[in-house]
Order: structure tokens, then sequence, then C-alpha cells
């Protein structure tokens, strides 16, 4: 799979202006006690569209980018991230799931990695102050608001990469599989190599 | 060829896991001047003018999710709120007439009378950014080191403590909010002889904060305010300055304070909705509590 330089553009400029948006409004609005967070579900949804090379390198350097902005440990945010990425392009490629719902499930238990595992590196880093249990309650209500966003979030991400995606043999195989290897606009008897249904007795 | 691509997927994968692991190791073990965070702060100064501008074309964005989040949240405090004022009516009647006799006190020991926040030379700052995580409470505001903010210097809100600053650039500054661990203060409960102990966040809770290290014996009753202690020991002194409203006291179990000494202590500020912050840049401008002028 060959990636072509207007993609590598189209994921980068997703990437800068989702941790933008992020950090100068969304983080700002509260949902049910909680903010939501674009950043995971961008990176879930580039690695659901491109696969796990892509979704892994696109969490790294969304990672990075998280970090360097809100100055917070680097390569924190970038190893959650990272493994994101990676298993949803590894979803798409060993299972290339098809339903519609497939993204909302997703976000949600992309929302879950970066949450349980930010708290995780957070114990192993060292924490002195008392841990209240509400935390889990943050985290599941987090996860809720995500997958709330997940499928349009997906959406806008699909749009965005759509005209630029490296083209894929698997996704090809999909959609000749599906049609019967026509196009929707042809009649099956053009299909047959333009053979007509003559019936000879 | 696809023994191939899964090398290739699997070096890919080692190197950046490689990558962001000796970054967290060599940011972890640097100083604060270190090549790693000089760098990080090279790239929030040239972002941030880019933040702040996302911060203004994205307001109306923020003030419509405001206006609904807020009036849900007023509809369920009015009640609570009325009983509060009609409460607090009559305790301003006492305290002013309390008010006029401690300023005839003070003249009348020379006290140190400059607890007043213009003392303290605030300069205004707009939120640009906040952090989205549970762990990392930081907001990013738009004064920096030409408007002479420093690290250290302690952030109030409109009703009390909001946070420090703990990394600073010519045009803007990153506040580390008092619901964040890594952040204590030295605070009091108003309490009849002042008990004092160290407030840390409840993490995972941030309308909560636990004020510990409080004497066994402390007599501290819900509602009681929690302000800033602001001590001074010779060349030692408090980052913050004494008196700022932090919170009040939302649950004072006298079991829990006999055994553990810690009270449970409810922000004043709404830390989730900060829009203008003040930053106190001369935080040790008369902070001497009770010093006499000889």
């Amino acid at each position: 799979m060959t990636v072509s330089p207007s993609f590598v553009i189209r994921v980068v400029a997703l990437g800068f202006l989702a941790v933008v948006i992020q950090v100068a409004a969304v983080s700002q609005i509260s949902i049910f006690g909680v903010n939501a967070d674009l950043s995971p579900l961008v990176v879930m949804s580039v690695g659901l569209l491109a696969g796990s090379i892509t979704g892994a390198v696109m969490g790294f350097g969304m990672g990075l980018l998280v970090d360097m902005v809100l100055v917070q440990t680097l390569g924190v945010t970038s190893l959650l991230y990272i493994a994101i990425g990676y298993w949803s392009g590894r979803l798409r490629e060993l299972r290339d799931p098809a339903h519609e719902l497939v993204p909302l499930a997703a976000g949600a238990a992309a929302t879950a990695i970066a949450g349980i595992g930010m708290a995780l590196i957070q114990f192993l880093l060292g924490v002195d102050a008392p841990v209240s249990l509400l935390l889990l309650q943050q985290i599941l209500l987090t996860v809720l608001v995500n997958s709330l966003i997940a499928l349009p979030v997906y959406a806008v991400v699909r749009r965005a990469l759509t005209p630029a995606l490296p083209e894929d043999p698997r996704r090809r195989r999909r959609r000749r599989y599906t049609t019967g290897g026509l196009s929707p606009l042809k009649r099956p008897s053009e299909g047959l190599g333009g053979a007509t249904r003559t019936v000879s007795r | 060829m696809h023994d191939k691509q899964v090398r290739r997927r699997r070096a890919v994968l080692a190197l950046i896991v490689a990558v962001s692991l000796i970054l967290l190791t060599a940011y972890f073990g640097e100083s604060e001047g270190g090549p790693l965070h000089s760098v990080q702060r090279g790239i929030v100064t040239v972002l941030s003018p880019i933040q702040q501008g996302a911060s203004t074309v994205l307001s109306p964005l923020k003030d419509v999710a405001g206006f609904f989040s807020s009036t849900f949240h007023a509809k369920a405090q009015n009640a609570q709120l009325r009983a509060e004022v009609d409460k607090l009516t009559a305790e301003v009647a006492t305290y002013r007439g309390d008010a006029i006799i401690n300023q005839q006190l003070r003249e009348l020991v020379r006290l140190d009378n400059s607890n007043g926040i213009n003392t303290y030379r605030p300069v205004a700052a707009n939120v640009i950014g906040s952090d989205p995580s549970l762990w990392y409470d930081q907001i990013e505001v738009d004064a920096g080191s030409d408007e002479g903010v420093q690290d250290n210097q302690p952030v109030i809100g409109e009703d009390g403590l909001v946070g420090l600053v703990t990394d600073v650039t010519p045009g803007d500054a990153i506040v580390t909010l008092i619901t964040d661990h890594t952040l204590e203060v030295t605070a009091e409960v108003q309490d009849s002889v002042g008990d004092v102990g160290v407030l840390q966040p409840s993490i995972g809770n941030p309308n909560e904060l636990v004020l510990s290290d409080l004497p066994h014996n402390a007599n501290i009753q819900y509602d009681q305010q929690v302000v800033t202690a602001g001590f001074r020991s010779g060349q030692l002194h408090s980052l913050y300055p004494p008196n700022i409203p932090i919170g009040t006291v939302s649950n004072a179990n006298q079991v829990t304070l006999a055994s553990s000494g810690q009270v449970q202590v409810s922000p004043l500020v709404d830390l989730r909705h900060l829009d203008v912050v003040q930053i106190l840049t001369k935080p040790q401008a008369g902070t001497t509590r009770a010093s006499t002028v000889p």
C-alpha cells in the first residue's frame, strides 16, 4: 500500500486541526461534568480507514503534539495513541468490519484505552495525592460522551481522507463481491461481456 | 511479500514505541531547563497565537454550549442558593459591624492591612486552552513574561484560588490548577483558632479537595471557609498570599478528622468554566500577617 503526498498532507492537517480545536474549544465545554476528547477518536478513525501502520504513526504524531501543546510529559500520550491507532488499524486489516456502528464501538474502546492507560501510566510515574473512586466514573462518562460523538467524528475524518486514501485490494475485492463484480449502472447482461441472453431452441 | 509487509509493520511499530519511551524517560529525568523542555516551550510559543485565534473564532460555540450547561446547572442550584442567600444576608449584617471594629483595631496596633488583591499587582489573562485529560489539570492563558508573569505565581479566579503558574513563555503561561495531583497548598480553616493543613486534590473528582495534616482535635464544621495560610518563616515563605478564599468544608466527619486529620473541601471556583483569571505578579507584597511596626 503506497501512500501519496496528498494523503500525508491531509492526515497531518487533520491531526493538527483536531488538537487545536480540542485544546481551544472542546475541552472547555463540559457535558455531564466531563469533556469530550476528540484526539483518540481521530486516531481511531484514521486507523480504521487507513490501516495499522498509518494509525500507529498518526497516534504517535498526534500524541506528541498533544504533549507538546499542553506541556505534559513527552511520550505518555504518544504511547497510548500508538496503541489506539495500531489496534484500530489491525481491526480493519483482520476483520474489515462493515457495520455502520463499528466506529461507535471502536470510539468507546479507544477512549477507554486512553483513560485507563493514562491512569496506569500516572500510577507508574508516581502519584502523591489521594485518588478518588470517582475517577472511574469520570472515565466512564468520558467514554459515554465520546461514544456519542464518535460517528460524526468518523464521518468527518472519512470525508477528509477518502479522496486521498491509498487503493486497498481488500476493499476492491469486497466491492466486487457485494456488487457481483458489476457496476450498478450496468445491466447483468452487459456485465457478461456484452452477450445477450438468447434462448436457442 | 506478505512476510515483508509484516516485518515492515513490526519494525515501524517498534521504532515509534521506542522513540516514545526514550522521550518519556529523557523528559522525566531532565531538569526544567533541559533541551526537551526548551523545545516544548518553543513549540508552545509558536502555537499560542494559533490557539489564541482558534479560541476567539470558536468562542461562539463555547458560549452556546456554556449557555445550555449553565442553565441546567443553575436550575439545580437555584433552591440551594436561595436558602444560602437568606443565611448570608443575616451574616453580612454581623460582619459589617465586625469589619468596622476590625479596621479600628488594625489602626490601633498598626497591623499590615494590605491584603487587598491590588497589592499583589494582578495581571488579567484570558483562558485560551485547557487540558481534556483527568490527570493534568492545566489551563493556558494569554499573558506571559512580557506582562511580568513568572513561574510559581498564584492565579485567582472570580471567587478564589485557581492554581499556580508552572510554565511561562513571552506571550502566554501554563497554569496548573489546584485540582492537579502535583500541587499542594497550605490552607487555613476559618474556625475559631484557624487550624492549618495541607490541601491536596482528590484525583478523579474535580469538585473536591482534601485538607489533611490537621490537628486531630480540631473543631472543624461543615461550610466553614478555607483560605490560603500564606505562612512566612524567615526566608521561607508560602507561594500564596494569605487569606485568598479556596473553598468551603463540604464534609467534616469527626471520626475521620480524629483518626486521619482530614476534611473534604469544595473549591469555590468552577475550574471547568474559566474564561478570565488574574495572575498575582507580586505575591509576596504585604504578606506579613501580624507584624507590628516598632
